[in-house]
């Protein structure tokens, strides 16, 4: 599978990556390589065959719907790490 | 090892001060050339030396890994440290919480020194991909220390520390193990939790000790393994010590060996260190036959489609807004704060890893990449279940070939990912592997380390332990 530059322009975007023209060509190149690579697994016959996503077999892991109190400690522990806030909200720019 | 040291805290012939202090001068020492520390907790670490030494002092019992010098690698969180990822785009990001695993550590009074460096979000086999510098190997400096817990292993190797934590998604634990000569355990998928741990391929991804026994391996595994709540994925506990499993006899057991690792690939020096290996293992008492992993050629495609698609879906939450953001842009909407924090937070690899994921998740594709690997990775699990029908064990060589020099794999993806090509099979089947250093390989008269491989059943953690500890004792 061959991708064209415009298609590394449409998946950096929906991946959110803002690239550079150089970069757009270096990726262009390694992502074709990798793609060409997988083809090798069009060779294996899995008809029949059920898909896994996950590996030990856990069913579902249930626990109680119940609020769990954050001090004011953690809660400012975690808002450091936000660059802007307002009144004790994050601050975005606007959506629309 | 640990149990020595710690023999020598509670007979007063050290304190857990001196350990301390004689780490950090050790890393003072060493790590300006060999950067396996990407920050150090030193405070923190001398109140919990002080304060376990007086609790020894008052008579009090205290665990194995207490007053020990560790060190936690960087994609673990511990409360009030930078937890990077070895990113740019965490460099502002102080954890606001522990891991499940740096709480168990801490609860046994573990000292930890620092947090280790590693290839960007665990994406890399070098630690080259660090944003921050690569770390060195202590055997030879002029090659990688294997990634992507490359810190981890170069902090124990190089006597730094007396164990680490790494993660392994793919081979980031057992592979720079190999490369520097000292022991790597990644556990069954699930036996470990990864709570606060950055995710990277979240159906693969094991938290595990990399340390300079096997005993000290088995010690650090009691005591992180279990069920957690707070990660879904992690099995039922047993609460084993691992410890006692290592009994140093393996007379009888079945060790099978796949002949589709032995080809293509291998160098021919590592194939026969590992020979030499297995004809120890008979000498041992164990029974070699020979098994088939048939679809192991086609593991690294499907390593390379999966792995890139959660990795894609799990840093699809840094967006420049929650985890500290990034320094010098200036976004003026919402979508250009994405792109310009994405586009200058995510070095190279990762751009290229999330948009192979973004692409193989995307419509029209998923079915032809993403659902196909998962049917493979059926047929791999399979391939396993049927060996473990005729073997106790499965013994390879860890890597084909021994630390390779800084920039050797160039700018070419593939070849850099068939470094992987023996360990992503136990991540896709979800078994427990362990890498134990079996031999030496000379290369401009340095003696290279090469690692052998013990996979086991799932949750046969003490099994592929008892191996490696008998492996080693009569080395």
């Amino acid at each position: 599978m061959e991708l064209t530059n415009d298609d590394i322009r449409d998946i950096a975007t929906l991946a959110r990556i803002g690239i550079t023209d150089a970069e757009v060509t270096s990726y262009q190149k390694d992502l074709s390589s990798v793609l060409q690579y997988f083809e090798k697994l069009q060779q294996v016959n899995t008809d029949g065959i059920e898909e896994i996503g996950h590996i030990t077999g856990i069913d579902n892991v249930y626990r109680d719907d119940q609020a769990v109190e954050t001090s004011v400690h953690e809660r400012e522990a975690i808002m450091q790490n936000v660059r802007e806030q307002h009144n004790g909200y994050i601050k975005v720019k606007s959506v629309l | 090892m640990i149990r020595d040291l710690h023999e020598k805290l509670v007979n007063g012939e050290t304190t857990a001060v001196a350990l301390a202090e004689k780490s950090f001068a050790t890393i003072d020492t060493k790590d300006p050339e060999l950067h396996a520390f990407l920050s150090l907790t030193r405070e923190s670490a001398m109140l919990r030396a002080a304060a376990v030494d007086e609790r020894i002092q008052k008579g009090e019992s205290v665990d194995l890994l207490a007053g020990i010098p560790c060190a936690v690698k960087d994609n673990i969180c511990i409360t009030g440290t930078k937890t990077t990822a070895a990113s740019k785009m965490l460099e502002n990001y102080i954890a606001p919480y522990d891991a499940t695993v740096a709480e168990r550590i801490q609860n046994c009074d573990a000292v930890v020194v620092g947090k280790t460096n590693m290839d960007e979000f665990a994406c890399g086999g070098s630690t080259e991909n660090s944003a921050y510098g690569p770390s060195k190997n202590p055997v030879d400096p002029r090659r990688v220390p294997g990634g992507s817990s490359g810190g981890s292993a170069v902090a124990v190797a190089s006597d730094e520390v007396v164990w680490a934590l790494g993660t392994d998604t793919g081979g980031s634990i057992r592979q720079p193990a190999s490369f520097c000569g000292v022991v790597g355990l990644k556990p069954t998928y699930g036996r470990v939790s990864r709570y606060g741990v950055i995710a990277m391929g979240s159906s693969l991804d094991q938290v595990g000790p990399i340390t300079q026994t096997v005993e000290d391996a088995a010690i650090v595994l009691s005591r992180i393994a279990g069920q957690d709540e707070r990660d879904a994925t992690s099995a039922h506990s047993s609460d084993k010590k691992y410890e006692a499993y290592c009994v140093g006899d393996i007379a009888g057991a079945k060790i099978g060996i796949p002949t589709e690792y032995l080809g293509e690939g291998l160098d021919e020096r590592v194939k026969e260190v590992y020979m030499r290996a297995v004809e120890k293992y008979k000498s041992l008492g164990a029974e070699i036959v020979d098994v088939h992993l048939p679809h192991t050629e086609y593991a690294l495609a499907t390593y390379y489609i999966i792995m890139p698609s959660e990795l894609s879906s799990n840093l699809a939450r840094f967006d420049g807004i929650r985890f500290g953001g990034v320094d010098g842009i200036d976004p003026q909407t919402v979508l250009d704060q994405y792109l310009e924090t994405r586009g200058k937070g995510f070095g190279p690899e990762i751009k290229r890893r999330i948009m192979l994921g973004t692409y193989t998740l995307s419509a029209g594709y998923y079915d032809a990449y993403y659902k196909k690997a998962q049917k493979v990775r059926a047929l791999i699990k399979k391939d396993f279940e049927n060996a473990f029908e005729t073997v106790d064990y499965i013994f390879t060589p860890t890597t084909p070939e021994v630390a390779f020099k800084f920039g050797a794999k160039g700018d070419d993806p593939i070849k850099m990912y068939l470094s992987d090509i023996y360990t992503v099979t136990a991540n896709l089947a979800g078994v427990p592997a362990l890498s134990i250093p079996i031999g030496t390989v000379q290369e401009e008269k340095i003696d290279l380390p090469v690692g052998g491989q013990i996979i086991g059943k799932w949750f046969d953690e003490e099994g592929i332990l008892n191996a490696g500890y008998t492996f080693e004792i009569n080395a």
